[in-house]
């Protein structure tokens, strides 16, 4: 299937991403920012779904807007927030943060210049149908072993949690 | 256009959104968005005189004829209600969260295969998509009970998208066993020599069912039954319907997330879950019960069996029209009634006249294969059936809601970890061994054998 | 299980000195006189963990009426209507009971077809308050249907009713020495059409509740409360019969005609609210038993005895129950000689059976409460006279 309009998508998603992004950091209401943060994700279902990657894309929507966005929307409505809002914002620091705004600046400068001789010529044509059943030869054929440990790591997370939230196992 | 269109027909074609082509795929949406419309509130009075015949009472018998018209005076009302908004809300987030639930309600429309060629479009993720979408209805849930600034709500809405969180995850598991016996041949007969190669596609499911000769509720038995059985129980608890509405039940204390929504909002949320309902059945039917498949595709093969089936949507319409003409033959002769005879008469007719209809066109098509008109038959025909197990399935929904007793909510929650989540992960492993292990049965016999 | 009566302080949302009031974790509710599940105006005051229960108080008197102070300026005949109004779902036990209760004052019997017709009246009242309570009941657990179905079965009972006395729910069927209507023609038939009719229905509720897993969840060692602690609160009916205590004021002290009659006791063994269930379900069988036995044996002979125009008692008093649909249902009443009761206290069994919520509910979910509050079948208008 030819892709249709490219830029102008690519164009929407990236802005809709980035303005999602500033919304974030900058509403001063923690459910304005967890609302704009699920919607730079859904945008970067988006492109994912431009990389031709669908499964990623249907992934990231399930688990990251579905699932993570509605924990954090928990907590931010589960803990009393008014205290958080009338306190200061730490404005104190900001030279420490243009310091490293300006150092990944010049880290993104690098990789531009750089970068086209990093990455191959062309992108790996991949067809998207059979996405789903690449990434799951590579997933649990090369990569089993990650995946295991990635595993266990979540599972050790989980118990982790359930001791310390209960009152009494 | 034109030329597509008479492809599309013709039967062997592709969707709308396969083919590239916008302007059907933008009809497809319009009628798919009317249809589901005009579906929730034929549920609406479903549901309410299904509810009412069952506790031995009539329901809505006055506005129109044996209370047709309510829902569109019940729609009515809602729109001229006042809009209540609660002192100290957010209302940006008060306004967009029943939006959000009524946008990914009516977003995973966009998948469902009706027939064959008769979906908007078919992703390869179909499936993935779906239930993608319909996860970001909870997330409507806790924003509406939020904005509402109080305190009832707030629990009541946590609790709901709680609940629905935990039984996303078996809902999730029983779908993944449902997508492994795609990529699985049926058990040697029939020749079908499964390449291993899976679908997450919605029509890709339905034709492995048909490729398969078996719909994926009776394969492998009992796994299919159960893997259907842990999806139905969840989709119910997915769409808070009884028996595990606790969050919006009347007789509890925390009186459910969209309580302080008052008018249109309301029935926004309303909408959403109407469609919600639709859609999770429309999944379950999809990739356990056949899709569009009608009955007995193989056991009962040939054209005239074909035939015979095919004129079964003008039998159902014709079936209705005659209920109707029987409420009308019934209806008193006074005067009072006059109107609503006439209506009632008016929509039976209606009802009998599509009927015979929707005979004509298998009879007309009948010496005619290959042409339009075949294609539109069959096209027809598919998506009568699809429609008809749906309807089953809403039937179940308003017949659960009127017998079982809520579930508490620590009992609903524990029935989604402690029982649901623990067989679905069995059925799954067990379906991938099964189907692992049949072809090397297979070798192993015809080794033995040759 | 301690013994109650000590630790139930008299403010039970003070729980322990130890501890602040208002712990953080702690939210103290109002279930508000107005709520969907409380079967009248009861205010309940909930102290919560969470979502635990730590303590409750009940808060009543919203349906008060000054009955028994009514009652001290009204004779004796014009006090019997007012009883109707107390328990109004099963009226006819009150007006049982209060009748019974002058006539041991005056010493006069009823004769015996009054007293048949008292007791089958009584026993479809019976079935009639049962019908109720499972309807509100399921209804509060979630079932929504069987209320519809088991006011249809009540329907049969109020019709029965309408054709005796002229009234449905607040009958006024029984007079001071006997009953004032002879029975309509077709009293017989119509009520054995009516133990035909709801024998199968009470099998039917039972099949789609007794074994249904949702309901045995919700009910089963919910609002737990042992023997002995019934005994200590003075909880009588079928909260003490499933309770494992088998005691029925029809066997134990017999009014009316029912020595003549031969039915069981039914009682339970944990005290929980499916066990409450089980003994009003087998108690509505029971009540069909003494029904058929009431109809088959019933003699011929006045239905009033000598009773004279004004009624005036010797002085003296009377305390008199009958086990009424929810419990022991007593009337003492006091005669200074005149022709008006110097002092008539109703001892209701709903007010005595609340007093047992707070036991029930403690370390249950807020869920729980409702059910609880259904399981005792409880009348406002009795609790709060």
């Amino acid at each position: 299937m030819t892709p249709i309009a490219t830029p102008f998508f690519f164009y929407l998603l990236a802005g809709t991403m980035i303005i999602g992004g500033v919304l974030v950091i900058t509403r001063r209401n923690a459910v304005h920012s967890a609302l704009a943060l699920i919607v730079a994700l859904l945008a970067q279902a988006g492109m994912y779904l431009m990389l031709y990657a669908p499964f990623v894309a249907a992934v990231q929507i399930i688990l990251y807007a579905g699932g993570i966005m509605v924990l954090f929307l928990f907590v931010i409505m589960l803990v009393n927030l008014e205290r958080a809002q009338k306190e200061r914002q730490f404005n104190r620091i900001w030279p420490v943060g243009l310091l490293s705004a300006f150092a990944l600046g010049l880290l993104f400068v690098g990789v531009y210049s750089k970068g086209k001789t990093l990455l191959p010529s062309e992108m790996m044509q991949i067809p998207e149908s059979s996405n789903t059943q690449e990434i799951a030869r590579y997933l649990y054929g090369n990569y089993m072993f990650a995946f295991e440990i990635a595993s266990l790591l979540l599972l050790v997370a989980i118990i982790g949690a359930v001791v310390m939230a209960k009152k009494r196992i | 256009m034109l030329s597509y269109l008479q492809s599309y027909l013709g039967g062997d074609a592709l969707t709308p959104g396969q083919a590239g082509n916008q302007l059907w795929a933008l009809i497809y949406i319009l009628v798919i968005f009317a249809g589901v419309s005009v579906v929730v509130m034929a549920m609406n009075w479903i549901e309410r005189k299904a509810l009412a015949h069952m506790q031995v009472r009539l329901g809505p018998m006055r506005v129109g004829p044996h209370g047709l018209l309510q829902p569109i005076a019940d729609a009515l009302k809602l729109m001229l209600k006042e809009d209540i908004i609660p002192a100290r809300a957010d209302s940006f987030v008060f306004w967009i969260a029943p939006l959000i639930g009524l946008l990914s309600a009516f977003t995973v429309y966009i998948v469902i295969p009706f027939g064959p060629t008769q979906a908007v479009t078919d992703m390869n993720i179909g499936i993935l998509f779906m239930l993608g979408v319909s996860s970001l209805s909870v997330l409507g849930v806790v924003m509406a009970g939020w904005a509402s600034n109080s305190n009832y709500p707030l629990i009541g809405a946590l609790r709901s998208s709680a609940q629905m969180v935990s039984y996303e995850v078996a809902m999730g598991l029983a779908v993944v066993s449902a997508v492994l016996m795609t990529s699985v041949g049926g058990i040697g007969m029939y020749d079908v020599a499964g390449d291993g190669i899976g679908t997450l596609s919605m029509i890709g499911i339905v034709q492995a069912q048909q490729a398969q000769h078996v719909w994926f509720l009776f394969k492998f038995f009992p796994l299919g039954l159960i893997a259907f059985f842990i999806f139905a129980v969840a989709m119910i608890a997915e769409t808070n319907r009884a028996p595990f509405d606790l969050p919006e039940a009347e007789s509890e204390l925390t009186a459910g997330f969209h309580t302080e929504y008052s008018g249109l909002r309301w029935s926004l949320f309303m909408l959403a879950e109407y469609a919600a309902m639709v859609a999770v059945s429309s999944i379950a039917v999809t990739l356990w019960l056949g899709g569009w498949l009608r009955p007995f595709p193989n056991a009962l093969a040939g054209p005239t069996w074909d035939f015979i089936f095919s004129l079964f949507p003008g039998l159902t319409f014709l079936a209705l029209g005659a209920i109707g003409m029987f409420g009308f033959v019934r209806m008193p002769a006074h005067p009072f009634f006059r109107v609503q005879k006439l209506g009632l008469g008016g929509f039976a007719a209606v009802l009998a006249l599509i009927g015979v209809l929707l005979l004509a066109i298998p009879f007309a098509a009948r010496g005619h294969e290959g042409t339009i008109l075949a294609g539109f038959a069959a096209g027809l025909s598919a998506v009568y059936w699809f429609i008809a197990k749906v309807a089953v399935f809403m039937y179940l929904y308003i017949w659960y809601r009127a017998t079982f007793p809520r579930y508490r909510f620590d009992q609903l929650m524990s029935v989604g970890w402690k029982v649901l989540l623990p067989i679905a992960l069995a059925v799954l492993i067990a379906t991938a061994a099964v189907g692992v292990l049949i072809p090397v049965i297979q070798v192993w016999f015809k080794g033995r054998a040759g | 299980m301690t013994d109650p009566t000590t630790t139930l302080s008299r403010n039970p949302l003070d729980l322990d000195e130890s501890r602040t009031f208002l712990d953080a974790n702690e939210l103290v509710i109002n279930m508000g006189p107005q709520h969907p599940a409380t079967h009248g105006v009861l205010r309940v005051i909930l102290k919560l963990d969470g979502e635990k229960v730590l303590g409750t108080e009940c808060v009543i008197g919203y349906l008060h009426r000054g009955v028994e102070k009514i009652a001290e300026n009204r004779t004796y005949t014009m006090f019997n209507p007012y009883v109707d109004r107390m328990d109004y779902v099963a009226a006819v036990s009150n007006a049982l009971g209060y009748c019974e209760a002058v006539e041991k004052l005056l010493n006069v019997e009823a004769p015996p077809r009054a007293r048949y017709i008292r007791s089958i009246l009584t026993e479809l009242n019976r079935i009639a308050s049962h019908q109720l309570w499972l309807g509100t009941h399921a209804l509060d657990i979630g079932a929504m249907t069987p209320l519809f179905y088991t006011f249809r079965d009540r329907e049969e009972i109020l019709k029965i009713f309408e054709k005796y006395c002229g009234a449905r729910l607040t009958t006024h069927a029984f007079r001071i020495g006997g009953c004032q209507y002879e029975t309509y023609d077709g009293f017989e038939k119509d009520v054995l059409n009516f133990l035909q009719f709801v024998a199968p229905k009470i099998d039917e509720y039972e099949e789609l509740l007794t074994t249904n897993r949702i309901w045995v969840e919700r009910t089963k060692n919910i609002g737990v409360i042992s023997a002995k602690d019934c005994i200590a609160l003075g909880v009588t009916g079928p909260v003490l019969r499933a309770s494992g205590v088998k005691w029925d004021l029809r066997k134990a002290q017999p009014y009316a005609a029912y020595k003549d009659f031969d039915f069981e006791i039914p009682i339970g063994q944990n005290g929980d609210t499916y066990d409450r269930y089980i003994v009003r379900m087998a108690e509505m069988r029971q009540s069909l038993r003494i029904i058929r036995q009431a109809v088959d044996a019933i003699p011929e002979g006045p239905i009033m005895a000598k009773v004279p125009k004004v009624i005036k008692p010797a002085v003296g008093e009377i305390y008199h129950s009958i086990e009424a649909p929810k419990g022991e249902l007593g009337y003492f009443i006091v005669s200074d000689g005149s022709t008006q009761p110097y002092r008539v206290r109703v001892r209701p069994p709903s007010f005595v059976n609340l007093q047992a919520l707070d036991l029930m509910v403690r370390g249950a979910l807020v869920a729980d409460v409702i059910a609880v509050i259904g399981t005792l079948d409880i009348v406002l208008g009795e609790v709060d006279r």
